[in-house]
């Protein structure tokens, strides 16, 4: 389209500033989409009429991100990735940077702020059947996002050089040992030497301010547009673009600005509140943001007596810790299991003979290889077990406002489980820990593998015709 | 737009070239990036042997010496130490090394007590689980993890146990006994981690 066959922008009022204002704008607009993608992105986006309380973490996670990436940018104007000089700067931007207190905490608290955030946003997905069709890809960008913020904290953990971090990162990229045959030697590379050093921390910088934030920033693009060329989702999990008035808008959308950017702007003062708060009085939450192990330099010759991920990485590393000899039997009777229950109720034979296929595979794996590997796999598994939701949910509704009793307390359940195994995480291993642990283990994959079939009978109550 | 002329066979078969070619200039590209990871030359070298004065260590007692960047134990048993090995066969999950014995046990610790010399443990102090260094519970004695303690290590992280011959406890996460570091005895006095009398 030729530049001039674009309509002229018309800016009321700015007052004396209207005329140079229009000019201006009018002159971008033809060289550049900017009132289309105004349009489509805000003034024009219509969004279901009944957000609530749940829908300010998608804006609010937004905002920590900008500020995690002003902040970040001005930390490694000091800090520096060498071993030998790491903790030292870190303590010289908390005590000699003019700000570097507030900035350092600003970053700190933003990384738990930014899981607490991303939590209560995907919780809000379970509740309102988010993730449900059209939605997958909304869904599936999403948990990216969060498979990358979880390697994007944990390759930052590591950079203050102190105990924990040196401790947390020999964990985690011993993980990748326990791969039969080229595990070894993919840990060695990741590291970059036989156990985490100077290369290992220097590698984590580049991972941690580069590599990891581009993906972000274009799986955030991603997911929205995604999300806008769907729709969102309400509270009532029905779809507002079935409903239209005689110029094609949704009678139940109301357009994005001003009234949700309007929203959203009072959730962020809210926000902004609780996390000042944070940051001038419990910067270190009790050792939940910040570890007070953290505060010695690493040290390769001794491990803290506790040692624990900071506190949201903490269910995962419940499950990590869950799986030994005596739960590969308890893991083996939930694969047969399943599979009888699979060739019990899908009619399909190919289905049958996959998962008795399946089944198979895994008890001999679970035979032939440590319990280590397995758990491992399962935390693995734990984290990306939520990519497949959209499939594993067959009920005919999608908000937890018309699913039926089943799906509440399965729900109900689920969240339970897991506040309760990022409580354990934090812990030192006991033997009435570990137990609980494994019930919970056992309860979190249940949620998802039986979902299925508990959503497809539940007693759900219908849709509304319009949202309430 | 005129589409005459145009030969897209040709067209298809170019492009289908130039990805080929492409493709494994690309993969070959590679190479130098992901090679770059490897542990660099530096660091390989700095693998060379250590040497551990034992003379003055009492009964009973630990020193740790670095050696590739890791905790290497030396632990002098006394008697009553040694005793307790037999007695925890049933207790642990290898009691024989046989488990990786080429990798983490050397043929002149394939005994009882996992050592040259009974006394003398060499043991590097890395959790085979995810790489803690386990902590000293060196005394017998009930303790909060285990009831009948019998002295030996116990892992922070994860809550694995290893008697004092490094040997794992059962239905712990970790799978296998602590790694026997290749040594020798360059003295009754002094020992050298990192080679042994079998070359290396």
């Amino acid at each position: 389209m030729a530049a001039a066959e674009k309509p002229p922008v018309t800016i009321t009022g700015a007052g004396p500033l209207s005329g140079v204002l229009s000019g201006l704008l009018t002159w971008i607009d033809q060289r550049f989409p900017l009132v289309s993608s105004w349009k489509e992105h805000l003034a024009e986006y219509y969004a279901p009429k009944n957000f609530n309380f749940w829908y300010y973490f998608g804006s609010l996670a937004l905002l920590v991100l900008v500020m995690q990436l002003v902040s970040g940018i001005f930390l490694t104007m000091f800090y520096k990735p060498d071993a030998a000089q790491a903790f030292a700067s870190v303590e010289y931007i908390m005590r000699d940077v003019w700000g570097g207190w507030i900035i350092r905490y600003l970053h700190s608290t933003g990384a738990s702020m930014f899981f607490l955030v991303v939590y209560l946003h995907m919780f809000r997905g379970l509740l309102y059947g988010s993730y449900r069709k059209p939605r997958e890809l909304v869904w599936i960008v999403g948990m990216l996002i969060f498979l990358c913020l979880m390697a994007e904290a944990f390759f930052g953990y590591l950079l203050p050089w102190g105990q924990m971090s040196y401790w947390g990162a020999q964990v985690i990229v011993n993980l990748f040992d326990a791969i039969p045959l080229i595990g070894p030697t993919i840990a060695v590379w990741i590291r970059g030497d036989y156990v985490v050093s100077d290369a290992t921390l220097n590698r984590f910088f580049a991972f941690h301010v580069i590599a990891i934030p581009l993906v972000l920033l274009g799986m955030v693009a991603a997911h929205i547009l995604a999300l806008h060329e769907v729709g969102s989702n309400n509270p009532d999990g029905i779809e507002i673009k079935q409903k239209k008035d005689a110029a094609g808008r949704p009678l139940d959308g109301i357009p994005f600005h001003p009234y949700y950017t309007v929203k959203d702007t009072l959730g962020a003062a809210v926000f902004l509140i609780v996390f000042a708060i944070c940051i001038f009085f419990l910067p270190e939450m009790g050792g939940y943001f910040l570890e007070y192990n953290n505060f010695i330099p690493a040290d390769p010759l001794r491990t803290p007596t506790h040692i624990a991920p900071l506190w949201y990485f903490t269910p995962y590393y419940s499950i990590l810790r869950a799986i030994t000899e005596t739960f590969m039997w308890v893991l083996g009777a939930g694969v047969i299991g399943m599979v009888v229950l699979i060739v019990l109720s899908v009619a399909n034979n190919l289905v049958r003979l996959a998962s008795v296929a399946a089944g198979a595979v895994l008890l001999i794996g679970f035979y032939a290889l440590d319990p280590k590997v397995w758990g491992v796999v399962l935390m693995g598994v734990a984290v990306m077990i939520f990519i497949p939701l959209p499939w594993l949910d067959r009920s005919p509704v999608k908000s937890i406002r018309y699913k039926g009793p089943i799906f509440k307390s399965a729900l109900a359940a689920f969240v339970i489980v897991f506040v309760l195994l990022g409580y354990l995480g934090t812990q030192p291993v006991t033997d009435t820990g570990t137990l609980i642990s494994q019930v919970c283990t056992a309860l979190y994959f249940l949620f998802f593998l039986l979902m299925p079939w508990y959503t497809a009978i539940d007693k759900c109550k219908p849709e509304p015709e319009r949202v309430t | 737009m005129s589409d005459q002329g145009v030969d897209k066979g040709k067209r298809c078969f170019l492009v289908a070239a130039t990805s080929v070619v492409g493709g494994v200039a690309a993969g070959a590209a590679a190479v130098p990036f992901i090679g770059s990871m490897l542990p660099s030359e530096r660091a390989k070298a700095a693998g060379a042997p250590v040497e551990v004065d034992i003379s003055t260590l009492a009964p009973g007692d630990k020193v740790t010496a670095e050696w590739r960047g890791q905790p290497v134990w030396v632990v002098r048993r006394t008697k009553e130490m040694l005793d307790t090995l037999p007695k925890l066969d049933s207790v642990v999950s290898d009691p024989k090394s046989e488990r990786k014995k080429d990798e983490l046990t050397p043929k002149y610790a394939r005994n009882e007590h996992r050592s040259i010399k009974p006394e003398y443990l060499v043991v590097v102090g890395i959790c085979t689980h995810l790489g803690c260094a386990p902590v000293d519970k060196l005394k017998a004695g009930p303790e909060p993890f285990e009831a009948n303690w019998e002295g030996g290590f116990y892992c922070p992280c994860h809550g694995s146990l290893f008697d004092l011959a490094g040997r794992v406890y059962k239905n712990k996460p970790a799978p296998d006994n602590l790694k026997i570091p290749p040594h020798k005895y360059l003295s009754d006095g002094r020992i050298l981690i990192g080679v042994d009398t079998e070359g290396a």
